[in-house]
C-alpha cells in the first residue's frame, strides 16, 4: 500500500484540469518516471511556482472538479512519480478520480465547508497531514494547530487502495 | 429486476460475461477481445515489466497493430512500434500486424473477422465504440485497465445505461451515415451520451452497410458515449460468413444465434429518441467541438488548404468508391492538397483493382499507406498554424491536425467536392431535399 501521509501543497482553485496538470505535449512519453520535472508546470494560479513549491509535498489539497478534461492516465502518473498519493478535494472528475484508484491512489472528497475551513486555517503554513486508514480521519497539524477530519471512502476503492491499486487486486482476484 | 423487465443488449452481453460484481455498481466482466496500438500499449506494456507480471491472459484474444504512426516517422514513434513488436512477438501472440499488413485498429479488425455479435471488447482508444456496429459491447479505456485486460482479460464498468436513436424516413440521395451521426451528435451534444450505450435502430440503419454501421458507431464517443451498438442482422452474417460459416450450419441459423443480441421489447431505456433523416442535408463541422454542426450549404464558399478523405470513419472501401465517384474525370484544385489514406490493405488492393487509386492520382490526390497519420495530426499532411483542412476523419479538436490548424468534419463525397472545388460544397450526388 502507499504512503498517504505527508506535507500538503494548497492548490486554491477549482477546474484544475488535465492539462495543467501534466501538458498534452508529453503524452509519446513511454515512462511515467519521464513525466516527473512536468507536473503542474502549466498550472494557472496566483503564487504557484512549480520548481520551488511542489518539492517535499505528498498530498495536494485543492477546491472542485479537479482533473477535468482528458481521461489521460498520465495526470495520476506525473502525481505519482513525485510521491503525491493523495488529493483532497470537494469532487473529482469522473475518470480522474477513477484512474486515481485504479492507480492505488486516493481522491477523496470532503464537504465545501470543510475543505474551506482548511484552507482558513492552514494555507500558507507548512502543514503535515497523517492519514489513518482504520479509523477514516487525517489528521492535520502545523504551528500550534491542529485538527481532525473524518472522511469515507467505498469499500471497492479501498479494497483497490489496500492492494496497491485495480493491476494488483485484479491480478490476485480474477 | 422483475422477470417481465426486458433488457437492451448491453445488458444482456453484461449479464453474460460478469465475473464479479465488488461493490453496488461496479460490473467486472470477461472480455472476448484486448486491441492493442502503438501510442497507447507501451507504457502498459512497460509497467506490467515493473510489476514483474509481463504476462498476457490469452495471446489469441489479443489483437495487435501498429498504425497511428507508420512507417515510424522518428526516434520516438520508432521506440513506441519496436516496444509493441518487440512484446507481441514474446508473447507469441499469432495476430500482430506490422507495416505492409498494417491498418487502422477500428477498420482492420472488423475487417479480420475479429468482432462478433454479443463480444466485449476493449482497448486503449476513445474510437473503440466503433465495434459495436456489430452487436457488441466495444469501450475505449485507460491504461490500468488496458493493462488489467491484458494481463487477467476483465474490466471494470457500471452496469450500462442505453439511449436508443431510431433513425427513421428515406435517405436522400447523396446523404450518408457521417451526415446522420454529425447530425445526431448536434442534437446530443458533446456530453449528451456521457456514460451511456447509443443503440442505433430503425428502417435506416437496418439498410445501411456494416462499413456505414461502423460510422455511425465510431462517433458515438462525440457525444460522450461509452460504445454504439447496432442490432445484427443478415446485414452482419454475410459481413462475418467467411470467419463463421464452419460455427453454423448455414447464414439462418447464424442469424437466429445473432438474433439473441437484440434488445428485447420490453427493455429500459435512459432516453429514446427519434430522427427522421428524410430532409436531412450533407452536414458540416464548425469551430472546435463535434458537435457544433450546420448543413454544408451555410458553409458553402468556405475557404480550405487541404482535403483529407481516410480515418477510423470513413476510411473503408464504400468511402472510398463513392469519393471516387465525386472526383472521377476530374482535377482537384490548384489550391487544394489532397490526401487520401484507404484504412487498411484490403481497402487499398479494393481500390486499386476497382480503379479508384487511379481516379485519385489522376485527380491530384496524394494516396498514402494505410495509417491513421494525419487524422490526429502526427504524420502524413499535419497541418500548418492557420490552415484548413476538410476531412472525412471524426475529431475537430483545437490543433487536432497540426497546432493552429482548423479541422472541418464531412462525409467523403463533400470532401471529395470541395477538393475539386477548393472551398467547402455539397457534391453533385446530393440533389437537395424536395
Ligand atoms: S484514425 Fe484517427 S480517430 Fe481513428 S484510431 Fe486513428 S487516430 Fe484515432
Amino acid at each position: 500500500m502507499k504512503n498517504f501521509s505527508g506535507n500538503i501543497l494548497f492548490l486554491d482553485r477549482s477546474d484544475i484540469n488535465t492539462d495543467e496538470i501534466i501538458p498534452a505535449k508529453y503524452l509519446t512519453e513511454i515512462s511515467k518516471q519521464a513525466l516527473k520535472p512536468y507536473l503542474l508546470e502549466d498550472l494557472k494560479l496566483v503564487g504557484f511556482d512549480p520548481q520551488r513549491d511542489i518539492d517535499g509535498k505528498q498530498v495536494i489539497l485543492t477546491r472542485a472538479n479537479f482533473g477535468c478534461g482528458s481521461s489521460r492516465e498520465h495526470a495520476p502518473w506525473a502525481l505519482e512519480v513525485n510521491g503525491i498519493h493523495l488529493v483532497i478535494g470537494e469532487n473529482f472528475a469522473r475518470i480522474f478520480r477513477q484512474n486515481m484508484f485504479n492507480c492505488g491512489m486516493m481522491a477523496v472528497e470532503l464537504p465545501d465547508s470543510i475543505i474551506d475551513s482548511i484552507f482558513r486555517k492552514f494555507a500558507g503554513q507548512n502543514t503535515y497531514l497523517e492519514t489513518d486508514l482504520d479509523k477514516n480521519t487525517f489528521i492535520l497539524t502545523a504551528q500550534g494547530l491542529s485538527q481532525e477530519v473524518p472522511f469515507s471512502i467505498s469499500e471497492f476503492d479501498r479494497s483497490l487502495v489496500a492492494s496497491g491499486g485495480w493491476v494488483e487486486y485484479a491480478d490476485r482476484k480474477y | 429486476m422483475g422477470c417481465f423487465m426486458g433488457k437492451t443488449i448491453a445488458e444482456k452481453i453484461f449479464d453474460a460475461h460478469r465475473v464479479d460484481n465488488p461493490s453496488e455498481d461496479v460490473h467486472v466482466i470477461r472480455l472476448d477481445a484486448v486491441f492493442c496500438h502503438e501510442i497507447t500499449t507501451p507504457i502498459a506494456i512497460n509497467d506490467l515489466v515493473d510489476r514483474g507480471k509481463d504476462r498476457v491472459f490469452d495471446p489469441g484474444k489479443i489483437k495487435v497493430v501498429i498504425d497511428h504512426v507508420t512507417p515510424a516517422k522518428d526516434s520516438k514513434t520508432a521506440m513506441q512500434g519496436k516496444i509493441l513488436r518487440d512484446w507481441a512477438r514474446r508473447h507469441n501472440i499469432p495476430d500482430f500486424f506490422d507495416i505492409g499488413r498494417n491498418g487502422i485498429c477500428h477498420a482492420l479488425f472488423p475487417e479480420m473477422g475479429f468482432v462478433r455479435p454479443g463480444f466485449t471488447v476493449i482497448m486503449g482508444d476513445s474510437h473503440t465504440c466503433t465495434h459495436g456496429a456489430f452487436g457488441a459491447f466495444a469501450a475505449g479505456v485507460g491504461t490500468t485497465d488496458l493493462e488489467v485486460g491484458i494481463l487477467k482479460g476483465v474490466c471494470a464498468f457500471h452496469y450500462p445505461s442505453t439511449i436508443r436513436i431510431d433513425i427513421t424516413g428515406r435517405m436522400p440521395e447523396g446523404v450518408f451515415a457521417k451526415d446522420v451521426i454529425l447530425f445526431i451528435i448536434h442534437q446530443l451534444g458533446v456530453n449528451g451520451a456521457t456514460n451511456k450505450v447509443l443503440e442505433f435502430t430503425g428502417p435506416v440503419v437496418d439498410a445501411m452497410s456494416m462499413e456505414s454501421r461502423m460510422t455511425l458507431c465510431n462517433m458515438a464517443v462525440e457525444a460522450g458515449g461509452t460504445s454504439g451498438i447496432c442490432y445484427p442482422d443478415m446485414t452482419t452474417v454475410e459481413y462475418l460468413w467467411k470467419f463463421t460459416k464452419d460455427d453454423y450450419a448455414d447464414k439462418a441459423s447464424a442469424l437466429d444465434h445473432f438474433k439473441t443480441f437484440h434488445s428485447d421489447p420490453g427493455a429500459r431505456y435512459d432516453r429514446v429518441l427519434e430522427f427522421d433523416v428524410s430532409r436531412l442535408e450533407p452536414m458540416v463541422t464548425f469551430g472546435f467541438k463535434p458537435d457544433q454542426v450546420m448543413p454544408v450549404r451555410e458553409m458553402a464558399s468556405t475557404r480550405i488548404d487541404q482535403v483529407y478523405i481516410g480515418s477510423c470513419t470513413n476510411g473503408r472501401i464504400e468511402d472510398l468508391r463513392v469519393a471516387a465517384q465525386v472526383l472521377s474525370g476530374k482535377k482537384i484544385s490548384d489550391s487544394i492538397r489532397g490526401i487520401v489514406s484507404p484504412a487498411t490493405p484490403e481497402a487499398f488492393r479494393l481500390a486499386m483493382e476497382e480503379g479508384l487509386l487511379k481516379i485519385f492520382l489522376d485527380a491530384g490526390f496524394c494516396v498514402t499507406n494505410p495509417t491513421c497519420g494525419a487524422c490526429l495530426g502526427m504524420s502524413n499532411g499535419v497541418l500548418a498554424e492557420g490552415e484548413v483542412c476538410a476531412a472525412t476523419t471524426n475529431r475537430n479538436f483545437n490543433g487536432r491536425m497540426g497546432k493552429g490548424g482548423m479541422v472541418h468534419l464531412v462525409s467523403p463525397a463533400t470532401a471529395a467536392a470541395s477538393a475539386i472545388a477548393g472551398t467547402i460544397v455539397n457534391s453533385e450526388l446530393y440533389k437537395g431535399s424536395s
